[in-house]
């Protein structure tokens, strides 16, 4: 019944059956977000810290607003403005603010393996045993919360993962949603095609049981649902496509093209949107499109990790 | 001990009419009343009692719903496993309401305790009753009790008492390792 992992570092180490239970139980808490009082007591003893080391919105009012529905306390951390410009290392942190009596520990950060080296490190710390890790995003590795938010919208929309057609779109190479979305879709039986330049498609990528394309409109024909990602504007300096626009007219997914389509798609994105580059107004704010969707699903699916991490019976990790 | 049945299936359905007749006594308008089954076990008792209601008030039947507690539990992290939580389905407005909440046995009072707390997540109702079809009596750990019961019974914390629905109902009394 519980899950098989003491820590969420990421969608590889999770068994399907552990995917199916957070997406059980996030379907039980989106119906307690429709309740007049959106608040159940569960995790009233716990106290939960989010440390971004990184810029986030959604991820971290999504974190926010989940623990507190769970009548969590919680204290948030970012990285700027605090003891890390004075030196600090991030175990250090960390474990200063364990020292306080946390629970559990929801971390992003700009390095790959961040939450994993954090999850690996804790249990050496007397006081720190019991504390869970939550991977709200690490590096260009995994960010396994939007994959599962990601699914559970998908499969409120099609019933189903099972042999569900999903394109990703954009900049895969550089895409820790790209990642945990394959790893968590393959799992499920959905099968996977990614679409972008080829300078932006890890070499290799079939090995993990999806095929690649460089044609937008083949790949939108192909798919149920198509998972537009984020062109990071800060990568179009380093030379992976010749400038915005031409990404824009080759990659970026605009009414004119759904129009072209046989089948009515449904339209995702993680966001944040750069509209006119990888999708359209038009597009992102068409009925094809589940974004807002995404975002209070988002919740739930938050709101059940919490859930079942917390509740997973004290052991230690390791 | 093996499986004893202590409510046979003809004795359940004089207990099933009983408790309508009961609640009719009370209700003179059973529509204004709102029927809140606790899942998981509360939902096929709710449904069979609804059914024999029916029978006695044609179509001036009171709306139907059902409840999971399971985030309202006050074992969260105290129990090896986590309980798994069911659908919950309360298609009409509790503020203001007589609420009839239902389960198939009072032990504890622990589950119908989450259920009043779960409850005002929806609303103020105007008040809550509670119906079960078993109740066990002496071993209440909060002071929680049933306005309608169908059966008082005895039996040792060691055992369980287990109402049945398939392939017919009836409810049996069994020792705890022997699940």
């Amino acid at each position: 019944m519980a899950l098989s992992v003491n820590h969420l570092i990421g969608i590889l180490p999770l068994s399907e059956h552990d995917i199916r239970k957070i997406l059980d139980t996030a379907r039980q808490f989106r119906e307690v977000l429709q309740r007049p009082i959106k608040k159940v007591p569960s995790l009233r003893d716990v106290t939960v810290a989010n440390l971004f080391f990184e810029n986030s919105t959604r991820t971290r009012i999504s974190f926010e607003l989940a623990e507190k529905r769970l009548s969590a306390d919680v204290i948030n951390f970012s990285g700027s403005g605090s003891s890390l410009a004075k030196g600090e290392t991030m175990l250090d942190t960390v474990n200063n603010i364990l020292a306080m009596k946390v629970d559990i520990i929801v971390v992003r950060h700009p390095h790959v393996g961040a939450a994993s080296f954090l999850a690996s490190r804790l249990s050496r710390y007397p006081l720190s045993v019991h504390a869970k890790v939550i991977n709200a995003g690490d590096g260009t590795h995994e960010h396994p919360t939007q994959a599962l938010l990601d699914a559970y919208s998908l499969e409120e929309k099609f019933g189903t993962l099972k042999d569900l057609k999903v394109a990703i779109v954009g900049d895969i190479l550089h895409s820790r949603v790209a990642l945990s979305n394959i790893f968590l879709l393959t799992k499920m039986g959905a099968h996977v095609l990614v679409c972008g330049p080829p300078s932006l498609i890890p070499r290799g990528i079939e090995q993990l049981q999806v095929s690649v394309s460089h044609n937008l409109l083949e790949t939108l024909e192909w798919c149920d649902a198509a998972n537009i990602l984020r062109i990071q504007l800060e990568r179009q300096g380093a030379g992976y496509f010749p400038s915005l626009r031409e990404y824009a007219r080759y990659f970026g997914v605009n009414k004119k093209i759904l129009d072209k389509l046989s089948k009515p798609i449904i339209i995702m994105h993680p966001g944040p949107i750069n509209r006119g580059v990888e999708i359209t107004t038009d597009c992102a704010d068409s009925h094809h499109s589940i974004i807002l969707d995404q975002v209070l699903n988002g919740v739930a699916v938050r709101m059940a990790v919490l859930y079942l991490i917390a509740g997973k019976s004290e052991k230690i990790s390791e | 001990m093996n499986k004893k049945i202590i409510i046979s299936e003809e004795r359940m359905k004089i207990l099933l009419e009983r408790l309508c007749l009961l609640f009719m006594e009370r209700h003179e308008r059973p529509e204004e009343v709102a029927v809140i089954a606790l899942q998981p076990r509360g939902l096929p008792f709710g449904k069979a009692w609804i059914h024999v209601l029916s029978k006695f008030c044609h179509n001036l039947l009171p709306d139907f719903g059902y409840l999971d507690i399971t985030f309202h539990r006050d074992d969260y992290r105290k129990r090896e496993e986590l309980t798994t939580p069911s659908d919950t389905h309360i298609p009409f407005l509790v503020e203001n309401r007589p609420i009839l909440l239902l389960d198939d046995v009072l032990y504890t009072g622990r589950t119908v305790r989450a259920g009043l707390d779960a409850i005002l997540s929806y609303g103020r109702p105007a008040s809550v009753e509670l119906m079960v079809l078993v109740e066990r009596r002496f071993s209440r750990e909060l002071p929680i009790e049933a306005n309608y019961v169908g059966e008082r019974v005895d039996a040792l914390s060691s055992q369980k008492v287990r109402v049945l629905w398939e392939p017919h109902p009836r409810v049996i009394l069994f020792n705890q390792n022997e699940t």
